[in-house]
């Protein structure tokens, strides 16, 4: 007979989302996340408050740049044309 | 406008096309420099260091990668040389299993005691997007290292887990461990932001 895994509870659950919106959860434990997510209402949120995380995260820009740092490079790119 | 499009520009001398990639990575530079050396200023010191490396080596790059990842594995080579010129210790490599989520949250069981609910239906994030993104933004920013550089890089800047392996030199295992982690946290600081406001 093929041994089965336990069924998760929602703290082991927890543990497992990053890899799973990852995709890198070995096949078997990615079934026995479904499964538990598939009956479990609080993980499903856990799971759409990790994945609101990440999209927002996507959007966060990058710092404004300096205008000083800015002006210091463009003078060394010109200064590097001359050279070259 | 692509980056490749940039750099056949860059190659003709145009400085309109170097500013613009300045823009699009001089921070992401800082934040790959920063995991390695001590102090925002040295980091500042190793992505300027990088543009003049990049600026004269652009005609020897073949383009078997992206720019982007060219141009952050240069900084990543000249920010661990200065780690080690000054004597610094890279953050550690994750501990063993901690959990991510306070036990006193679950019963004896294992099971939600207080369960937690979609941002989208917190009184905050329902009508502005932004706000989740500020409060993101934030805990992002007051993560330690090793979670921020790779939360920055993974979720932030968009680059795959093992690219940033490769440029924070760590296992692809342990960044997946680091990101879980760092995720983790992120969600706990925006959720307790959420609780508070609703006090």
């Amino acid at each position: 007979m093929r041994w089965t895994a336990p069924p998760l509870v929602c703290r082991e659950a927890v543990e497992l989302v990053s890899d799973f919106l990852e995709g890198s959860l070995p096949r078997r434990e990615r079934r026995r996340l479904e499964r538990h997510l598939a009956a479990c209402d609080a993980c499903d949120a856990y799971l759409e408050q990790m994945r609101a995380v990440i999209a927002a995260s996507g959007r966060v820009t990058a710092d404004d740049l300096d205008p000083d740092v800015l002006e210091g490079l463009v003078t060394l790119f010109h200064q590097y044309q001359q050279e070259s | 406008m692509e980056d490749a499009e940039l750099l056949d520009r860059l190659l003709g001398g145009d400085e309109t096309a170097f500013t613009e990639l300045v823009r699009r990575y001089h921070s992401t530079l800082v934040r790959v420099a920063r995991y390695y050396v001590g102090t925002e200023v040295l980091a500042e010191d190793v992505a300027q260091d990088t543009w003049v490396a990049v600026v004269r080596g652009l005609e020897r790059f073949e383009r078997r990668s992206s720019f982007k990842t060219w141009l952050l594995r240069i900084c990543a080579n000249r920010a661990r040389t200065t780690a080690v010129r000054e004597h610094r210790t890279i953050p550690a490599d994750p501990s063993p299993a901690v959990a991510t989520v306070a036990s006193r949250r679950f019963d004896e069981g294992g099971m939600w005691v207080d369960p937690p609910v979609p941002f989208t239906e917190s009184v905050e994030f329902r009508s502005d997007s932004g706000a989740l993104v500020t409060a993101v933004r934030a805990a992002i920013s007051s993560l330690g290292e090793p979670q921020r550089s790779v939360v920055t890089l993974r979720d932030v800047e968009g680059l795959s887990s093992d690219d940033v392996a490769s440029l924070l030199g760590l296992s692809v295992g342990n960044v997946r461990v680091i990101l879980h982690r760092g995720r983790a946290r992120v969600r706990d600081i925006v959720e307790s932001s959420t609780k508070g406001n609703e006090q």
